[in-house]
This record gives C-alpha cells, sequence and structure tokens, in this order.
C-alpha cells in the first residue's frame, strides 16, 4: 500500500535521503531504525506529503503523494515526530477538529472521536486543554488524531517518545492489533520495540537503506548469531580449539577463558556453509567423541543492538529542522 | 469538500482566539482606542457634522499597530508549535488553509469593527447623518483591515517568531500608508514630478481609502483592496511552500 521508489531529498548541498526504495503491504508493521539524522523522519516526512521531495516518487494506495496529495493524505494517519498539537484546545475539541478535517460528520465524528479516545486511554482529560497535559498525554492526544480516521496507512515518527513502559507496551500492542488490516511504517531509537511489533524492519544509515528485513533476519546478520558457547572442563584449551577449528561449518573459535580446569569457548558457524543453527549438535556431538565434560552449552542468538552498531556509523551532525 | 475544510479550518481559528486571553485584550484595547481618537484625537464634537469622519480618519493608524497584533500568530504559531506540519498533512491543500486561516482573522476583525456600532448610535441620536457614507466606510475599514491583515499573514509565514512578525508587518503596512500621506507626497512633490507623486500615492491604502469615507464605492478602490490581499496571500503561500522544500 506504499510504495517508495529512489525516493531522494538534498538539503542544499546535503543530502539527507539519498535513493530510498521500498514497498510496505496490507498486515504489515515497517520498523524504520537509524541513527539520529539518518533521514527517517525526512523520509516520513516526504511519504506524507509535508515536504516534497527532490526526486523519486511515493505513492499511498496508488496515489502518488506529489500529483494527487488530497487523495494521498486522505488514506494517511501521521504521527509527527514532536507529537504537535493546538495546545490551547481541549483534547475533545482537538479531536473533534481532526476528525473533521477529515471529512467526518454526525455520528460518525462521535463514534470516530470515541474509539480513539478508547484506544489511546484519553477518557480522563478529554475536557483539559492540552497545554496542561503531562507529555505521555499530549502524544497519545496526538496519535488518536492520526488513528481517528481508521486510515489505510499509518504514518508514526517515534510514537513511543517520551511514554512511561506501561505506556510504551500499551502503544506497541496498539501498533500490532491495527497491523493486522493496515500498512504501518514507525521509526523508535529502541529496539526491543522493533522486536516486540514489526514484522518487518529497515534500517536507515546517512539516506540510505543498509539493511532491511524481518527482525529475525537482521539478527542473524550479527556477528555471533548461531555462535555456540561452552564452559568444559577438563581438556587442555589449545587442544580444544584445535578440535573444533577443524569441525566443518565452524569459521572461527574464540577463548573467551581459560582457567585450567576449566575453558569457555566460543565456536562461530560459517553462515555460507551451514543455516548458521546446526552447530550445537555438531559441537555436541565432538565433545562427546572426544571425552570432554561439558559444563554450559548454549546457542547465541543475534542481537539487534549489534547489528546495528555494527552497520551503522554515528552521526554527530543535528537534525535538520524542517519549516 | 473544499469549502467544508476551509470552513473547519476557519472556525477552529475563530475558536482559538477567544480560548486565549489575547480575544477579549484586542477588543477592549481596539474599543478604548478606537472612542479616544474619534472623541478626543478627532475631534468628534468639535466638527459639528453628524458623520463617523473623526472616526474613519484615525482607523488607518490604529489598523497600522492593531492588525499586526492578530495577524502575527496566524502562521509562526503553527511552525513554532509543529502543528503545521499536522495541518498540512491533512487531506488539505495548502492554499485552502492559508485562505481559511485569513479568513478566520479577518472575520474577528469583522466582529470588532461591528462592536463600535455605539458610535453609529450616539452619531444618529446627535443628529441625521447619511447612514449610506456611514456604511461605505465601514465598509471600506473592513478592506483595509483585511489588506493589513493579509500583509500580516506574510511576514507571520516567514518566522516563527511573533515578535519578529509584528515589526516587519507594521514596517510594511506603515508604508502602504506613508506613500499617500500628505506630508509625505507634499515632500515627494518638491523634486519629483507630478506623474511620479501620483503613482507612488497610488500604492497607498490611504488614497484608496478616502473614497470610502466619502461614501463612494469606487470599483477601482475594491480592486486595489483585492489585489493586495490576493498579492499577499499568493506570496505567503510561495513562502510556505519554500519553507517546506527546504
Amino acid at each position: 500500500m506504499i510504495k517508495v521508489q529512489n525516493l531522494s531529498k538534498w538539503f542544499g548541498p546535503k543530502k539527507a535521503v539519498d535513493g530510498i526504495s521500498f514497498e510496505v503491504v496490507k498486515g504489515e508493521v515497517l520498523g524504520f531504525l537509524g541513527p539520529n539524522g539518518a533521514g527517517k523522519s525526512t523520509t516520513m516526512r516526504m511519504i506524507t506529503g509535508f515536504i516534497p521531495p527532490t526526486a523519486g516518487t511515493a505513492s499511498v494506495c496508488g496515489f502518488d503523494i506529489v500529483d494527487n496529495p488530497i487523495e494521498a493524505k486522505r488514506r494517511i494517519g501521521y504521527l509527527p515526530e514532536a507529537a504537535p498539537s493546538y495546545h490551547e484546545m481541549t483534547v475533545f475539541a482537538f479531536l473533534n477538529f481532526a476528525a473533521e478535517m477529515r471529512g467526518l460528520r454526525g455520528d460518525a465524528r462521535r463514534k470516530a472521536v470515541g474509539q480513539a479516545v478508547e484506544s489511546c486511554s484519553l477518557q480522563g482529560v478529554l475536557s483539559q486543554t492540552i497545554e496542561t497535559l503531562s507529555k505521555g498525554f499530549k502524544h497519545r492526544t496526538c496519535l488518536a488524531q492520526s488513528i481517528l480516521h481508521d486510515p489505510e496507512v499509518l504514518i508514526l515518527d517515534e510514537p513511543t517518545d517520551g511514554l512511561d513502559p506501561n505506556q510504551k507496551h500499551e502503544v506497541r500492542s496498539l501498533i500490532r492489533r491495527m497491523g493486522t488490516d493496515k500498512a504501518i511504517i514507525f521509526s523508535t531509537h529502541i529496539l526491543e520495540e522493533v522486536e516486540a511489533a514489526c514484522t518487518r524492519a529497515i534500517i536507515i544509515d546517512r539516506g540510505r537503506i543498509v539493511a532491511n528485513g524481518t527482525p529475525q533476519e537482521l539478527k542473524d546478520r550479527a556477528d555471533n548469531a548461531g555462535a555456540v558457547s561452552m564452559v568444559l572442563d577438563g581438556p587442555a584449551t589449545d587442544q580444544v580449539q584445535a578440535r573444533l577449528g577443524a569441525l566443518a561449518g565452524v569459521r572461527k573459535v574464540e577463548v573467551l577463558e581459560s582457567q585450567p580446569p576449566h575453558s569457555f569457548v566460543r565456536v562461530y558457524p560459517d553462515k555460507a556453509a551451514t543455516d548458521g543453527y546446526a552447530l550445537a549438535g555438531a559441537v555436541a556431538e565432538l565433545a562427546v567423541r572426544e571425552g570432554w565434560k561439558i559444563e554450559q552449552l548454549h546457542t547465541e542468538e543475534g542481537k539487534l543492538d549489534d547489528v546495528f552498531r555494527s552497520i551503522t556509523l554515528p552521526d554527530t551532525q543535528p537534525e535538520r529542522q524542517v519549516a | 469538500m473544499n469549502s467544508t475544510v476551509i470552513k473547519t479550518i476557519a472556525t477552529r481559528e475563530l475558536a482559538a482566539y477567544f480560548e486565549s486571553p489575547v480575544a477579549y485584550v484586542f477588543l477592549v484595547v481596539f474599543l478604548l482606542l478606537a472612542g479616544f481618537f474619534t472623541f478626543s484625537l478627532g475631534g468628534f464634537f468639535e466638527l459639528g457634522e453628524a458623520s463617523l469622519n473623526a472616526f474613519f480618519n484615525w482607523m488607518p493608524w490604529l489598523f497600522l499597530f492593531l492588525v499586526p497584533a492578530v495577524g502575527m500568530r496566524l502562521w509562526s504559531e503553527e511552525r513554532r508549535q509543529g502543528t503545521m506540519e499536522l495541518l498540512l498533512t491533512m487531506p488539505v491543500a495548502t492554499w485552502q488553509a492559508i485562505v481559511a486561516k485569513f479568513v478566520a482573522s479577518w472575520l474577528f476583525l469583522a466582529i470588532a469593527l461591528l462592536l463600535t456600532f455605539p458610535l453609529v448610535i450616539t452619531v444618529n441620536w446627535l443628529g441625521d447623518p447619511d447612514n449610506g457614507v456611514i456604511l461605505a466606510g465601514y465598509v471600506g475599514c473592513f478592506l483595509l483591515a483585511g489588506a493589513f491583515l493579509s500583509v500580516a499573514c506574510f511576514t507571520s509565514a516567514l518566522t516563527r517568531n511573533q515578535v519578529i512578525a509584528f515589526i516587519l508587518a507594521l514596517v510594511l503596512c506603515l508604508l502602504l500608508i506613508l506613500c499617500g500621506f500628505t506630508p509625505v507626497t507634499s515632500l515627494l512633490a518638491r523634486w519629483a514630478p507630478q506623474a511620479l507623486v501620483e503613482t507612488v500615492a497610488a500604492f497607498s491604502v490611504l488614497t484608496h481609502f478616502e473614497g470610502f469615507q466619502k461614501g463612494v464605492l469606487d470599483s477601482r478602490d475594491l480592486i486595489f483592496f483585492f489585489s493586495i490581499m490576493a498579492f499577499a496571500l499568493f506570496t505567503t503561500g510561495v513562502v510556505i511552500r519554500s519553507h517546506r522544500a527546504g
């Protein structure tokens, strides 16, 4: 439902987004990752039609955001980065305004506002002006605004920013729930969130996509994904290292600690040769054959964190303010 | 869909004035100053005429300060709070948002103008004025307010700082007044050819406002005010587009 092709944005001489292409289909929740200033917000602002792309196209449900902006925007729910809202309005008035802007009238409007209020747990603050609310409530008010017209496409820029752990959990389950019949893109800095809510993740660095896959696929890219760590009692460490190194499908053996008679080693699989997670059996078999006593053995799962850090570079430039 | 979106934005905008103290402070100050100018500086009683000339004469100067105060927040506030991103990613064209916000503020100024009705009652009580002339004067005031407001709308799109927007609007509106202000035109007439003086004066709101004061609704004056508004609002659109393009 969202189709982005070769999208680019220059801010003066600086390239903020550099030829990004991807697609999001119905039922997909796409996590947008990347260091600050990588171009996440700029990409989202281009898809929602707030800023025009320098090159490339983005379309929503078949409507090009540049050629047919009104039709495209009608199908998008958008939560901008800082969750802005009209501070002098009450939550109720603000949501009614948003509903009317989406062409909802009378009963349809009442129902839409009621549902959004319930989804975002805003019942208690309806008659308060937004400026008197805490950050979490302000954020949820803006989130409510983005979902009340039941859009086919949801674009959320850091939807859990500034929320407490309980609220984060609620928003994540809300995203997961809505994800079944919508196409959702959301950006985040929190990597567990990607695992908790996304069906797919894209990592952006310096305006380019550097990784695109399911959270599991991304984790598999971690150096230690599928590695077998074990603690052995008895054999000499260099002997262990030599034998393990000779095993088929082993890329490298690392000695983490050697404290005779114990040795703590990690065996890395050669990902090109095996499927990555089959190493434990072979290692255990070898240990039994050699008569080593195994104290501990487990297969490491890659951490998104490590992948993220290995493929993105720290950016020290400030994020650009638009408008 | 077009007009309902404009109506929705305009309603919200107008309500926003009354939800903050701004509206009430403005209305009180406007009415007090209007009264002061009319009766003290304008010499309403001394004129001995059954007209509101004392009132209308001062309106350009009063609007010079008060209209930029009404218009300065229009876009700068949207930019400061980031709501511009919210508003312009809703299904609305930029020009619709600009027109809607302008219309809302213009209506607010119309409300302020209408609240000067006691003056009309007073002058009718005391004498037998030509109410047609008074009506024309009010139409002129309304158009003048619109012209100044469109300028303020433009300057508020330039910056997220309301004070800067206010001062810029004030300077631009002052220019629009001064180029037809008698002391300035006579100064200019000392060395410039008559044609130039007249051309410069033709750009002044004062020149075009005079007609209305005399009770004349000249299409040229109407076109003048509407072109200022159209031009300033168009420029507002250009400014907003260039901000978004980065």
